[in-house]
């Protein structure tokens, strides 16, 4: 398989979820880095329903479809839960995450919400976000290739 | 009793409720239209690696999986931009620019790169769809980055910066 896609379909509900998510995140006022550090230090709780209002929804529904033991009409895929597993690096990422998070009150999501809403200094978010990316990928790459040396020098 | 909830709930959320909870239903049902019809749980942060694949031949960043889901990530990334405009002009008070100092928004936003791409997901990928799916991974890591960025944010206020 070398693309998710199939076809016209896949796209729109693509644009569609799409769209109605950065409308939540527009209408949420988390596109707005003042209000994610008004949450953090305390001023204003409102983020624990933005946050929870959405894990809600998507509960709901993925326990449901779930339930359904359906598949999906446009990719063939079973509704099966998709669990990320643990290991340390979760915590790692975690904290360098939320370290940053904390500091610019800017996430990903809500970075590209913010683009839309007009606030053009979120673009050098963005750009950090993709030199960290790029910076954690690369020293990834190096350290596998260490790895692998070290094993074949044994 | 009847004055203090209000009072309670005034302190609490100065600006109230119902655009968060509002804004929060259509976070989660963006993201559901876009499982129950692909049975993909679309998380916003790896659309910066799968975008990297366009642009570097690192091995890491063309993993299959980037490079059979970067074109879709593109046209959600960009749904999201046109969401959030579409809100702007039609029920929002117009454009809006942060005061945030743009040093903040460099470095938080290189170790938001950093750190969602060690820690497997963001705020979206854990946050809403790793806790919605009940996912013990999720909620440590949710519990963590939370935990620590309310550290630094009371920190950054403790030292004076601010916005």
């Amino acid at each position: 398989m070398s693309n998710d896609e199939r076809g016209l379909g896949f796209m729109l509900v693509v644009v569609l979820g799409g769209l109605i998510f950065g409308f939540g995140l527009a209408l949420s006022n988390m596109a707005r880095p003042e209000v994610v550090l008004d949450f953090l230090q305390f001023e204003d709780f409102g983020l624990v329903f933005v946050m929870g209002g959405a894990a809600v929804v998507t509960g709901t529904v993925f326990a449901l479809a779930e339930r359904s033991k359906g598949r999906a009409p446009l990719t063939g895929a079973d509704y099966g839960r998709r669990l990320k597993s643990f290991d340390k690096n979760v915590v790692v990422g975690g904290v360098v995450f939320g370290a940053g998070w904390g500091l610019s009150g800017i996430c990903p999501g809500a970075a590209y919400a913010s683009v839309g809403v007009g606030n053009y200094p979120i673009l050098i978010a963005i750009g950090g976000m993709f030199v960290g990316a790029y910076l954690q990928g690369l020293w990834r790459a190096r350290r596998a290739e260490s790895a692998a040396r070290g094993t074949s020098a044994d | 009793m009847t004055g203090l909830t209000p009072l309670l709930v005034d302190s609490l959320f100065p600006n109230g409720i119902a655009h968060y909870a509002l804004g929060g239903f259509l976070i989660g049902l963006g993201t559901a239209i876009i499982y129950l019809g692909t049975g993909i749980i679309a998380g916003a942060s790896t659309f910066l690696e799968s975008t990297l694949s366009y642009a570097s031949d690192l091995p890491r960043f063309n993993k299959a999986k980037y490079v059979a889901s970067r074109n879709w990530r593109v046209v959600f990334t960009l749904s999201i931009v046109a969401g959030a405009a579409l809100y702007t002009v039609t029920l929002g008070d117009g454009w809006w620019v942060s005061d945030v100092q743009p040093w903040r928004f460099a470095v938080g936003g290189v170790l938001v790169g950093i750190g969602t791409r060690i820690g497997k997901g963001c705020t979206s990928g854990h946050g809403v769809c790793g806790v919605g799916s009940r996912s013990r991974t999720s909620f440590v890591n949710v519990a963590t980055f939370m935990l620590v960025a309310i550290g630094v944010a009371q920190l950054m206020s403790a030292l004076g910066v601010s916005p």
